[in-house]
């Protein structure tokens, strides 16, 4: 026992652990066994630490692509007069050449719009951002051999990857992939003669959200099951670490709010397909009138923001509990108010199910409903301001180490802070009239969930690239990247703001028609330049990331960072079942750092007679 | 007997890992049909909404599920005591019953369709239609289920281990969960028509 207090002790391979759970697990040596091929190992893969990898890798190809096409049209609203014509080897004819002036096609525009909203939010934050991190850390940081069902896990990926199969697919129709906005709201997706990306583009955009959401749902009902079932001996719910609580609660919301998106989706595919109206009303098309009376587009908002609200919490959750972990590790201190942590994000779930039409003020909701919303939805600051306090106090007179992960940490502080405090503007009714469907609300969500759930998956990927690959990724590239993309994300969004106050609305293919648009013509520069920028710096961590999976510093000490969690027990490239002999029992929470004079305490160690005398003289 | 299965053993908690997957997952559709019954009620609110009388055949639909449900548990008891002949043929009866069921929704669609009511007329009737379809589509999970159950009932020896035990109260998990569910349209329906 006594060698744990020391830390160089993770250099040898056979630690022993204080206390064991035996489960019996290498007599049986199947945990290579189904892992002898290259099939087997890195394709069809049942190891969560490989399922994890594969997310994350699918997530950064999605990344880019959305990424790419906010730079095409970033440069259409920057740039509006500039010929396009040398993007039509790659655009093809959605790029119109005349007198040798290329113009993006209007309704390329809105695919584009639709398209990088769409796989940022669920492929990219959702499956990106959770599948790697919930994989990857449930079963390590819970002491479990692997997922409750490695299959149903290996399936959630295949599932994940056959969704943006046919996403990726309905790129290159001919009509265009769907063009009506991320939320698919009918007509424009309920009718498949609306436009042209409300054809096949959106036939195959339900096709693949369908397979995601069973993606989802697979995914997550592992989750729950490996947090309530597989902890290991002495793991209560209390001392797990904040990741592990975040993604549990996140896999809950998915589980209970994504089928009420299929049950949309499916009456929207019934409207399309088999001539119901339960969203179509009245509607005139080339001056004929359709059949379809009766249906209520508004109730399709019900149904989506019923999903799209709790989506955002999915996405941000993660985010947190990634956070909350950099932070406590690298300030060598313990996460201040771990139970106030845990209960505001049962709070913010709670709550994130009883606020969804504060996205519907200004469709027709019933004034007096909206009060109701806006109350929950002001609540919600509540939770939100308690972790962020939680968070500043953590770093309060901490021993901290600025590398990458925990830079990219305190960056998602700083925009959580700036862009939840542009959400106590848009949840108050009165205020959305004028900001409703507004750059205001561009810059809200995506600074408070776009850019700041980034900034939560970067401080993970470089915290936790020791774990994934055994090698550590390049620090001073690490920091060119963070600085760049926080400089960069702030001047991309923060003008954003002014456009929006000013009233120029969301969406709009070109601002140079009407004055009070026009007038942000250079503020339209300097965003699309910035973005430009911005994602130039993404390229760094593409470069480094890919670069230090081969060449990368190599990781020498099993705990490199001190961390007192378990994922930092295994060995180095741990193999299928994560631990060569017993799973290490746990006897302390998550967060023992700068406790009775040591630096930190990993939770295997048994609390000493000193320390229960330390406490105990310590409690009054 | 798998390490995962084993280290269960060794938590406190009682509960298999694959059955708490099973009833989080029935948890889940629990909410897409409760969107259903939802987007239903409000649909129904505002206004355009036929009334007419439920298909006699839904009522013989449900007798034959409760009765499905009842021998496929008896089915499990007499597995469990070792009774091969009661428990295989109980357990054929039980997978008889569940395509039985089936072929009265469809009778039940088709009786509507007589009376007028189709799945592009109004949203009242379409909307039935739709909610019923989707439970009958997870029936249709069910009945493969069963089919393997039967599979394994009539070609395996009959053993009471714990992984056939398992099984086998998954199986009955998840058919009780889309009987009590049918019950719930059911009624449901018969209250808001």
């Amino acid at each position: 026992m006594a060698d744990l207090k020391h830390n160089d002790e993770f250099l040898i391979e056979e630690v022993k652990f204080a206390d064991v759970m035996e489960d019996g697990f290498h007599d049986h040596h199947h945990g290579d066994k189904y892992q002898s091929n290259f099939i087997t190992h890195y394709i069809f893969s049942q190891d969560h630490k490989m399922i994890a990898k594969q997310f994350l890798i699918t997530g950064m190809f999605w990344g880019v692509i959305g990424g790419l096409m906010s730079l095409v049209f970033r440069l259409q609203l920057g740039f509006p007069e500039a010929s396009l014509a040398w993007l039509k080897p790659i655009l093809g004819k959605w790029i119109v050449v005349s007198d040798g002036v290329g113009t993006l096609d209007p309704q390329f525009y809105y695919a584009l719009v639709t398209m990088h909203g769409t796989i940022l939010v669920f492929f990219v934050l959702t499956a990106g951002l959770s599948g790697t991190f919930s994989n990857l850390l449930i079963p390590l940081q819970l002491g479990a051999r692997d997922m409750a069902s490695p299959l149903l896990n290996m399936l959630s990926y295949w599932f994940f990857f056959l969704a943006g199969a046919i996403m990726f697919a309905s790129l290159f129709l001919s009509t265009g992939p769907f063009s009506g906005g991320w939320t698919a709201y009918p007509p424009l997706s309920g009718l498949p003669q609306a436009s042209s990306g409300s054809g096949a583009g959106m036939t195959m955009w339900i096709l693949s959200l369908v397979f995601f959401v069973v993606s989802v749902l697979l995914g997550g009902i592992n989750y729950i099951t490996t947090v309530l079932n597989l902890r290991t001996k002495g793991m209560s719910l209390w001392r797990m670490p904040l990741t592990i609580w975040a993604f549990f609660i996140t896999a809950i919301l998915g589980l209970l709010s994504f089928p009420v998106l299929v049950s949309g989706l499916f009456l929207v595919m019934c409207d399309r397909e088999l001539g119901t109206s339960f969203f179509l009303n009245e509607i005139f098309v080339g001056g004929q009138a359709l059949e379809q009376v009766g249906g209520s587009p508004i109730l399709y908002q019900h149904l989506f923001w019923f999903l799209g609200h709790p989506e955002v919490y999915i996405i941000i959750l993660p985010a947190m509990g990634l956070v909350s972990e950099v932070l406590a590790v690298n300030s060598r201190k313990p996460i201040f108010g771990y139970q106030a942590m845990v209960l505001s994000i049962l709070a913010i779930a709670f709550l994130s199910f009883i606020v969804w039409a504060h996205h519907m003020f200004m469709a027709g909701v019933n004034p007096f409903i909206s009060n109701i919303f806006v109350i929950f939805t002001l609540i919600i600051a509540v939770p939100s301001a308690v972790k962020v306090f939680n968070w500043i106090a953590t770093l309060y007179g901490g021993n901290i180490r600025f590398n990458p992960g925990m830079l990219f940490a305190i960056g998602f502080v700083s925009l959580f802070i700036s862009g939840g405090l542009t959400g106590i503007f848009l949840g108050n009714s009165a205020i959305d009239i004028p900001m409703h469907d507004t750059y205001f609300v561009v810059a809200h969500f995506h600074i408070v969930m776009g850019v700041a759930a980034f900034f939560g998956m970067f401080a993970g990927v470089y915290h936790w690239f020791p774990k994934m690959y055994g090698r550590f990724m390049n620090d001073t590239l690490g920091k060119i990247h963070f600085w760049g993309t926080m400089i960069g994300a702030y001047a991309v969004f923060w003008p954003m703001h002014y456009l929006g106050m000013a009233g120029v609305p969301r969406r709009y293919y070109s601002f140079t028609t009407f004055d009070f648009s026009s007038q942000f013509a250079e503020t339209n520069q300097f965003i699309t330049i910035a973005a430009i920028i911005t994602f130039g710096f993404q390229i760094i961590f593409i470069v480094n990331f890919f670069y230090s999976i081969f060449y990368g510093k190599k990781q020498t000490t099993r705990n490199p960072y001190g961390a007192t969690t378990l994922e930092w027990t295994t060995p180095i490239n741990a193999g299928h079942g994560n631990w060569p002999g017993g799973i290490p029992a746990v006897h302390r929470g998550a967060y023992d750092y700068g406790k009775g004079g040591r630096e930190y305490i990993p939770q295997i160690e048994p609390v000493s007679d000193e320390e229960k005398l330390f406490d105990e003289e310590h409690a009054h | 007997m798998n390490a995962r299965s084993m280290q269960y053993q060794n938590n406190r908690s009682k509960i298999h890992p694959k059955k708490f997957s099973l009833w989080v997952a029935m948890g889940s559709l629990c909410m897409m049909f409760a969107a259903m019954t939802s987007f239903y009620l409000v649909r129904q609110a505002s206004g355009n909404w036929l009334q007419f009388e439920l298909p006699s055949a839904f009522y013989t639909s449900t007798a034959i599920i409760v009765l499905s449900s009842i021998t496929l548990h008896v089915s499990y008891f007499l597995f469990k005591k070792g009774n091969t002949l009661g428990y295989r043929m109980l357990m054929l009866a039980s997978l008889i019953l569940g395509v039985l069921f089936v072929y009265f929704q469809l009778v039940g669609w088709d009786q509507m369709n007589q009376d007028g009511i189709y799945l592009d007329g109004n949203a009242s009737g379409a909307t039935i239609i739709i909610i019923t379809g989707l439970h009958a589509a997870h029936v249709l999970g069910g009945i493969g289920a069963l089919l393997l159950a039967n599979l394994h009932a009539f070609t395996l020896p009959h053993k009471v281990t714990e992984t056939r035990k398992l099984r086998f109260e998954m199986t009955y998990t998840y058919w009780h969960f889309v009987d009590i569910l049918w019950i719930y349209l059911l009624v449901f329906f018969m209250m808001t028509l």
